[in-house]
């Protein structure tokens, strides 16, 4: 059985983001697998090891320079990867149109993983997207998984203190959250083996994929500088805890 | 005339106070505002509804037992193309995260949440990207819109009107593909972190998971909810769901304390819009020291105890 990776080469959450036109960012900086999406290959990494007929696919749209982000991927579990190649950044309803095209091109899933969300765009939506483009359902913010070929038993963090427990038929997507495992990277052994694995490019025109009536397009990128300028509170203890109080109730006037 | 629905939440049976704060924000010159309540306590929402000018109520009702995001987002699309709704604004919300993004994905409509800025003439939004450095303006095309907003970015106010109830049954095949088979509460649950106006948050000072109660002690004086930061969250002293940051909760509240807390790029991406940010830490040199409204060095131990006292007296 096949579980697919869906897998998002993102800037470094530490990295500076300089805006170079007024809808781009600067990319010489480090990039590298969208946080989630490590969550959602050490899970399917995971089930593979139960079942070894199981194969780990990881599919990514990006630029060319997104082979790195699914050499990582490789690292940490997939068998091989697809690099769906374009030259720009695409938004959710494109992306999981082209997410969809290729991994129904490639074969037949049982699992389709995904990070909740992305760290850049901040979307939370991909995942549902694939799913209604593939015909599948569809859960998120998952932090556990029971996975059999009949049934994928999944649940989800809803609230701070509320868990769904969900029951899907395969095949579905999983959007996963940080709560489902301790990421497992890669050692140098691994990282070797990944050199030699399969990463295969394909260009977005091999998937003939009907353009979408309906768009978001980022118009601009602005800064967001927040410098504060902080005052400050002095004391004792209590003095500095009365002064909080009056910060609550007369400047912020919250109580 | 715009159709605009409304999403409504609710909470303990009540209106959730951040739905205000959405009606004004899509209040406008020839606006219908439509309230949307799914399988919820509509009659007692009638009036504070109809105060902030919201016309008509739609109650949707699906006959299902329990919580399923699909089923209400199957009803709710059925409600938008029911009643004429082009515009759908919810709450960036748990129930939010689970319904706005069905609903977009079965219209095949565009769809930005956390959105910080919503304009519906134009249909253009801004929300923040990149771990909240950039502020991104968006234009949506498309014959439907669906809005995420991210609560307390816009002020309740006051609209009164008068609003027609309308039921609308609506029930979805049961899904064999798609059950949630059990919801389970674990009884915790005080206010919601990324709608509250005050949270108290703890980091690496903290020193163990039972000190949080110094900060659930202060919280639960002034209906505050409390946050962790990501050391927190990974040392296991607090569940996941409370870690407020980049890979955590985005918070927006009126003031945002944080205690012990070092203030990485990472925990700023999640707390970064609060109105007031108060920091205490022994740590003079900390990140947050130098990007904050208010400061104190010394010992939360020493502080909060004493502050938990003065937040007692107020209500005695």
């Amino acid at each position: 059985m096949t579980i697919y990776v869906c897998i998002k080469h993102v800037p470094d959450s530490a990295a500076t983001i300089t805006i170079t036109e007024k809808n781009r960012i600067e990319e010489k900086i480090t990039f590298l697998i969208n946080p989630y999406d490590e969550h959602a290959l050490t899970e399917a990494a995971r089930i593979r090891q139960d079942d070894a007929d199981t194969e780990v696919v990881a599919v990514c749209l990006g630029k060319p320079a997104a082979e790195a982000t699914l050499r990582s991927a490789m690292a940490m579990g997939a068998d091989r990867s697809i690099l769906i190649e374009t030259d720009r950044n695409h938004d959710s309803i494109f992306t999981a149109r082209a997410l969809a095209a290729a991994i129904r091109q490639d074969g037949r899933p049982w699992i389709v993983f995904t990070g909740k969300e992305s760290i850049d765009s901040e979307g939370m939506q991909t995942h549902f997207r694939l799913a209604a483009n593939l015909g599948m359902p569809a859960a998120t913010n998952i932090i556990e998984v029971q996975a059999a070929a009949d049934a994928v038993q999944v649940a989800c963090e809803r609230d701070p203190g509320t868990v769904d427990r969900t029951r899907m038929t395969p095949p579905c997507v999983l959007g996963v959250g940080k709560g489902l495992n301790t990421p497992k990277y890669p050692t140098f052994p691994d990282i070797m083996k990944a050199r030699k694995k399969e990463v295969r490019r394909i260009g977005l025109d091999a998937l003939n994929i009907d353009p979408p009536a309906a768009a978001m397009a980022l118009e601009a990128l602005a800064p967001a500088e927040e410098r504060r300028t902080p005052k400050e509170l002095t004391g004792s203890a209590s003095q500095i805890a009365a002064r909080i109080v009056d910060i609550l109730k007369n400047e912020a006037k919250v109580i | 005339m715009q159709t605009i629905g409304l999403l409504v939440e609710f909470k303990d049976g009540k209106v959730k106070a951040a739905v205000f704060g959405m009606a004004a924000a899509a209040t406008g010159t020839d606006r219908q505002l439509v309230a949307l309540a799914v399988d919820a306590p509509v009659a007692e929402a009638k009036a504070p509804l109809e105060a902030c000018g919201i016309t008509r109520i739609v109650d949707i009702r699906t006959g299902a037992t329990g919580w399923n995001p699909a089923v209400q987002a199957e009803a709710l699309t059925a409600a938008m193309q029911q009643f004429d709704i082009t515009d759908l604004i919810g709450l960036t919300s748990p129930t939010g995260r689970e319904l706005l993004p069905r609903v977009a994905a079965r219209l095949d409509a565009p769809l930005i949440m956390d959105c910080i800025a919503i304009d519906l003439d134009k249909r253009r939004v801004q929300t923040t990207q990149y771990s909240g450095k950039a502020i991104a303006s968006i234009a949506l095309t498309g014959d439907r819109f669906i809005y995420g907003l991210r609560a307390n970015v816009v002020l309740p106010q006051e609209n009164p009107t008068q609003a027609e109830v309308v039921e609308f049954s609506f029930k979805p095949e049961q899904d064999a593909a798609y059950q949630v088979i059990e919801t389970r509460c674990d009884g915790s649950s005080g206010p919601q972190l990324a709608e509250s106006d005050v949270i108290f948050s703890g980091g690496r000072g903290m020193k163990n998971g039972e000190n949080f109660k110094l900060l659930f002690d202060c919280a639960r004086h002034i209906d505050a909810a409390v946050g962790a930061s990501r050391v927190a969250v990974d040392n296991g002293w607090v569940p996941y769901a409370m870690q407020v940051g980049q890979t955590g909760v985005k918070v927006n509240p009126k003031v945002y304390l944080a205690f012990g807390i070092s203030g990485s790029v990472q925990h700023y991406a999640g707390m970064k819009s609060a109105g007031t940010i108060i920091a205490v830490n022994s740590d003079e040199n900390a990140a947050i020291m130098a990007n904050c409204d208010y400061y104190a060095t010394g010992d939360l131990f020493d502080i909060l105890p004493e502050l938990e006292k003065a937040l007692a007296a107020l209500n005695s």
